[in-house]
């Protein structure tokens, strides 16, 4: 995974621009002020060079290290261990399909599949716009809005190979996107200093989006006497083919009632009856 | 609300197994309220009312009222919260420490997000009152990294909780300080065990420590720390509001309460449902359309991937900690993936061990090369290069893991190996014998069926 390289050291990291410096260094002491001991900024402060750089580049380690009175080599080995922080240039808009086992099964894994050769890029890799880095992500606690994919770490929820082509298609043509739960898309840059712990300052940007997602209400829904919801929000542009129009029910498949969950017998569970072959 | 406190109920027998008597919302009340997130729909729904009531109490008071309420942490172990505040030395001298584990990431766990997104004061006054009670002024949320809109209203709520007097200094006039901060992860899962996240937490990369010292003891900065679940600790407010009585209403004896139910995959209605602890998968499908038209239910996970999985057998066992746990599971977080027919359980385990291998922090030997070798297994008998005696070393592996590290990760590990091969040996069986799988993946896929999208699975 880590390229190694032998041969001649590296020089060390140049430092930042005067001014680039001034403005992280004033925003790094806010973050450290935060904690009873600094080195917990350290993840923030991370945060904050890749909002900087879009990676995290040695220079920022080293700005990182300098701060925090740490080594580089212990800023390093935390910059390392973690897979939000990105160690090389990438795209402005992070591609994240979650392909742990629910998703992968729900369709994450063609999806992914999709992607990869839609862009031309493997895992990891960045589109030569420079838009889109693409990459399969672990579970990401949507679970009831399978198949999900990340962009910049915003829900698109219940996607398809269909829907997600189209959703790098409008990223890599600069087209606005906004995702299925939450704000409009803002550059990895500017979701970088979020997490680094500036609130987004874009007006309407905490409302946007509008309350919980439709899956996280169907419990409630169904403790008010109220019929289940439609199971599935469209694709992204697409029309809703097959959930209910308003004012008319039961159009779909999906709302068909079903006596229990053992309601058909007729298939057995292995594999040898069923479609196999 | 009338709740049911029976358990195993059968369908079928009428009103009383009805949504409405069998649910009962209460952190998810009004999620679909306009502005459900703000402290202004909060207050309307009794929002910080818990909290006058609590500090109105002694603190050692305040902490066997929830003790004796009977709230168990909804993060997975289910150790009484209350228990825990308990352990906290008083008058130790000692700055104290709580610490919210918001570290979500077990695969199919998907409630602390959403709770977040759609009702971030119920957390926010759960941690006033918690730290009134073991005596701490400075709170922390460690939100994992990769869920951006919550933390926008996770910043916004405490912005607002500051301006309006519930945060900072001499708390509702009664001279409790408390500072909370929102801490963004960075990606990774194992942060979610409570010593790796307070290592994280301290600037480190995210190794488990050796306990003991357990965390009220020597936790953040080496100081008495309590590290509780997003859910545990929002659950707090309507226990002090509503009453001690009212929880235990709920549930059983030892597992009183309410708690989220998610309902994922191939379901005819995934999502959250809150309900009283010892609900059932049947009931819960039941009420929700069951399993995606045409199929049935083939294997499921009581509380994510690390919970031994359950198949059709386990319908009736009563979703609670007792329960899931006398039928050879663990609650954990009940996060219940349901998956039909169409799925391959070859499949499904080689994935979420693909996940354990990449999560393992590499700390112990046994889960970092343990989880290392099941993969290369795995991969082997999914793709019909596999042989039998791998079968007993894919056990032998797990069995090595299990109980062999540090934390629970190498256990989850374990998990899903030694129940996929307690009841789908024969399903690995024919992975060896017929050389490959014989699954279709693309009749797993949500789109499967629907008209001119097959097509595209194969792209």
């Amino acid at each position: 995974m880590t390229d190694v390289s032998l041969g001649m050291p590296q020089l060390p990291a140049p430092d930042y621009p005067a001014d680039v410096r001034a403005r992280l260094e004033a925003d790094a002491r806010e973050v450290i002020a935060r904690y009873p001991g600094s080195r917990s900024a350290l993840l923030p402060l991370l945060h904050l060079v890749q909002s900087e750089e879009g990676y995290v580049s040695r220079t920022g380690m080293g700005f990182c290290a300098e701060l925090l009175d740490l080594t580089t080599a212990e800023v390093t080995a935390v910059a390392t261990f973690y897979s939000m922080y990105r160690r090389k240039e990438s795209g402005d808009y992070q591609v994240g399909v979650c392909t742990n086992t629910l998703c992968a099964v729900m369709g994450g894994d063609a999806i992914f599949e999709e992607l990869k050769e839609h862009l031309g890029v493997g895992n990891g890799e960045t589109t030569e716009d420079g838009a889109v880095t693409l990459e399969h992500i672990e579970c990401n606690a949507a679970c009831d809005f399978a198949p999900v994919v990340m962009v910049n770490w915003e829900f698109f929820d219940n996607q398809t190979p269909d829907s997600a082509r189209r959703l790098v298609d409008d990223l890599r043509a600069g087209r606005p996107v906004t995702p299925t739960r939450g704000a409009t898309l803002c550059s990895f840059k500017e979701t970088s200093r979020i997490l680094a712990g500036f609130p987004d300052e874009r007006p309407g940007a905490v409302e946007a989006g509008g309350g919980a997602g439709p899956a996280s209400l169907v419990g409630l829904r169904l403790a008010r006497g109220e019929s289940a919801s439609a199971r599935v929000v469209h694709p992204r542009g697409e029309a809703p083919a097959d959930s209910p129009q308003p004012g008319s029910e039961h159009l779909s498949s999906h709302d068909a009632p079903q006596q229990t969950s053992a309601s058909d017998p007729e298939h057995p569970a292995g594999p040898a009856g069923e479609e196999g072959e | 609300m009338t709740v049911s406190t029976q358990h195993g109920g059968r369908p079928g027998t009428g009103g009383e197994h009805s949504a409405e008597k069998l649910l009962a919302p209460v952190l998810s009340a009004f999620w679909d309220e306009p502005g459900s997130w703000t402290l202004e729909t909060y207050l309307r729904h009794d929002g910080y009312q818990g909290l006058r009531k609590a500090l109105a109490m002694n603190p050692d008071d305040l902490i066997a009222y929830v003790k004796d309420s009977g709230l168990r942490g909804r993060g997975g172990a289910g150790f009484p919260t209350g228990m825990k505040w308990q352990f906290i030395p008083q008058g130790d001298g000692k700055p104290h420490y709580l610490v919210v584990n918001a570290d979500e990431s077990e695969p199919g766990t998907c409630k602390d997000i959403p709770l977040l997104y759609a009702n971030p004061h119920s957390l926010i006054e759960g941690i006033v009152i918690a730290c009134y009670a073991i005596r701490s002024r400075h709170a922390f949320i460690y939100l994992r990294g990769e869920v951006v809109p919550v933390l926008r209203r996770l910043h916004e709520a405490v912005r607002e909780a500051y301006e309006a007097g519930y945060l900072g200094t001499d708390i509702l006039g009664s001279g409790l300080d408390l500072e909370l901060t929102v801490h963004a992860g960075a990606g990774a899962y194992i942060c979610g065990e409570e010593t790796a996240l307070l290592d994280s937490l301290e600037g480190r990369r995210g190794q488990p420590r050796l306990r003991p010292p357990f965390p009220a003891v020597a936790g953040l900065y080496a100081c008495p720390t309590v590290v509780n679940n997003v859910e545990s600790i929002a659950s707090v407010p309507a226990i002090l509001h509503r009453g001690k009585d009212w929880f235990r209403s709920m549930g059983s004896e030892k597992s009183p309460g309410f708690t989220l139910y998610s309902l994922s995959g191939h379901v005819a209605s995934p999502g959250q449902y809150e309900a009283p602890l010892g609900i059932t998968l049947r009931q819960l499908l039941d009420m929700s359309g069951g399993m995606r038209p045409g199929h049935r239910l083939k294997f499921w996970t009581p509380g994510g991937s690390s919970t031994p999985m359950f198949t059709d057998e386990h319908l009736d066992v009563p979703l609670d900690y007792e329960g899931v746990g006398a039928a050879g599971s663990m609650l954990g977080t009940k996060a219940l993936q349901c998956f039909d027919e169409t799925t391959c359980v070859v499949r499904a385990v080689t994935r979420w061990t693909e996940f354990y291998a990449h999560e393992s922090c590499g700390k112990c030997t046994p889960c970092r090369e343990g989880t290392y070798w099941l993969v290369q297994l795995l991969r082997d008998i999914e793709a019909g290069k596999g042989a039998m005696d791998d079968l007993d070393k894919l056990n032998d592996i797990a069995d090595n893991i299990n109980g062999k590290s540090f934390c629970a990760l190498g256990d989850g590990a374990a998990s899903p190996i030694f129940s996929s091969l307690k009841y789908f040996r024969e399903e690995y069986e024919q992975h060896i014998t017929g050389k490959g799988c014989p699954f279709d993946p693309a009749k797993s896929t949500a789109w499967a069926g629907r008209n001119g999208m097959d097509a595209e699975v194969n792209a």
